[in-house]
């Protein structure tokens, strides 16, 4: 058994369109590893098959306020509110699965299909503003954060003249250099303003998300409205950054990628596996799919132990040769909808089919609208967000 | 084949459903699985397969 902790994490991506380098020599050398952490340690899960595993079994914890729950930031674990009402994506069964089950109904493939014109609608409206603004434009201002923002704030039932309001203080949240206090006090604004805005639905709850969930938790003699602003919180915060990335990302390795981007101008039918495969290739939340141990398992021939913590490096497992063949080449035919770029198991993205059909009504609407799009700048110079827990661009300029 | 689902293992992410609206739906209520068609023939076959390795709940089984 190996003790010495050869690495340091998180480890930041030095290319924006490849995993910290350290990540092939881990998975190929000793795919579960010790590494070092802020304070203190855990194994790393490098490969496909075990990162599967791991993510897909009760031995496994997702209980990040537990004292011993893995920690990338230097004294988290001091900010952790043990006795704190839990997030979904903080919670264990048996608790978890009717809470999670009471939201899915919004987010199933049927209705999600319901919700398509309008989000065509959405596409439309902010490419009008990137072409109607000035040259060069930026197109994550123009459409990579507005597109998904307006998406979830219409369908949770929140004013969407609040969204800068969230994008400021998220931001905050999922910055890696945001000192604990400040990130708790961002979590605590946007709090404020949900239950203020849950608050307000009671008395008559309106035929949205929110509402909805009012209507409904109560005939189930469940509603509680800490619960409910914890659920709303969680939707409209990853409602933002991720697709946001996503959109800007697969722009630029589109414009990147031309042989690529003109096998779905020729055919959109393939651009939902051209939106698999971009998901695996960013895999922009990585190392979010830690866990705590709290039963004896074996993974990959390495004993881990009730107490100690794990992180599941769903870009190393993205990149694995055993799973995907040429697997640093972007290629969006081959397939690639096993990756776990929303994760895996009980815990995996309960948006990823709205995150779906955003990116491919926005690749197949962009590219068709704007047949010249081009970078403004050069690759080097895009701002990248190295920084945060969701990889991604902060600008991203370009022409047309 | 015959498709056998762990119905109370169903995480609900509907990609049984994204691989073949033929084969799979999702309850209204609750997103988990419904079989529509457990003993699929043809191109539904390899289709089932595909469903069943990319299910994140890992709750499918193919009988022979």
């Amino acid at each position: 058994m190996t003790t010495a902790e050869k690495h340091e994490f998180p480890m930041s991506r030095t290319c924006p369109f490849a995993p910290p380098p350290a990540y092939e020599a881990i998975r190929e050398e000793e795919p579960v590893s010790r590494v070092r952490l802020p304070d203190g340690w855990a194994w790393v899960i490098s490969r496909h098959e075990d990162v599967r595993t791991v993510l897909n079994d009760r031995r496994f914890s997702a209980d990040r306020q537990h004292p011993d729950f893995p920690q990338l930031v230097k004294g988290e674990a001091a900010s952790r509110r043990p006795d704190e009402e839990r997030m979904l994506i903080a919670m264990d069964a048996p608790e978890h699965g009717p809470a999670r089950k009471a939201v899915l109904g919004e987010f199933t493939v049927r209705r999600l299909e319901a919700l398509r014109p309008r989000i065509q609608e959405i596409v439309d409206g902010q490419i009008d503003v990137l072409l109607a603004g000035p040259k060069p434009g930026d197109l994550v201002d123009a459409l990579s954060l507005p597109v998904p923002s307006l998406v979830i704030c219409e369908m949770l039932g929140v004013p969407y003249a609040d969204h800068e309001f969230f994008q400021e203080h998220t931001v905050k949240v999922i910055k890696q250099s945001t000192p604990p206090e400040e990130r708790w006090a961002a979590m605590g604004a946007i709090q404020g303003y949900m239950a203020d805005l849950i608050a307000a639905k009671e008395d008559n709850p309106p035929d949205d998300l929110l509402g909805r969930q009012i209507v409904k938790l109560r005939a189930a003699g469940t509603y509680r409205r800490t619960a409910l602003v914890n659920m709303g919180l969680l939707l409209l915060v990853a409602g933002h950054e991720t697709t946001a990335n996503m959109i800007s990302l697969s722009t630029v390795a589109f414009l990147r990628n031309p042989e690529q981007l003109a096998l779905i101008k020729a055919d959109p039918g393939r651009t939902l596996n051209a939106v698999e495969e971009m998901l695996r290739y960013f895999t922009i939340i990585d190392v979010a799919t830690a866990r705590l141990c709290v039963e004896d398992i074996e993974v990959g021939g390495q004993l881990i132990r009730a107490g100690e913590g794990v992180l599941a490096l769903g870009y190393s497992a993205n990149r694995d040769p055993r799973a995907f063949e040429n697997p640093d080449e972007l290629d969006i035919e081959r397939g690639a909808r096993h990756h776990v770029a929303f994760g895996f198991g009980p815990h995996q993205c309960l948006g990823q089919n709205l995150a779906r059909m955003e990116l491919q009504i926005v690749f197949d609407t962009l590219f068709r609208r704007v047949p010249t799009l081009e970078l403004a700048v050069d690759v080097d110079e895009l701002p990248f967000k190295d920084d945060a827990n969701i990889y991604g661009l902060y600008e991203l300029p370009v022409t047309w | 084949m015959r498709i056998i689902a762990d119905t109370g293992r169903c995480v609900g992410a509907g990609q049984c459903v994204l691989t073949e609206p033929a084969l799979f739906d999702q309850s209204e209520d609750e997103g988990t699985i419904i079989v529509l068609n457990e003993a699929p023939e043809g191109e539904l076959v390899e289709k089932a397969r595909e469903a069943a390795r990319v299910c994140p709940g890992q709750v499918l089984s193919l009988e022979a």
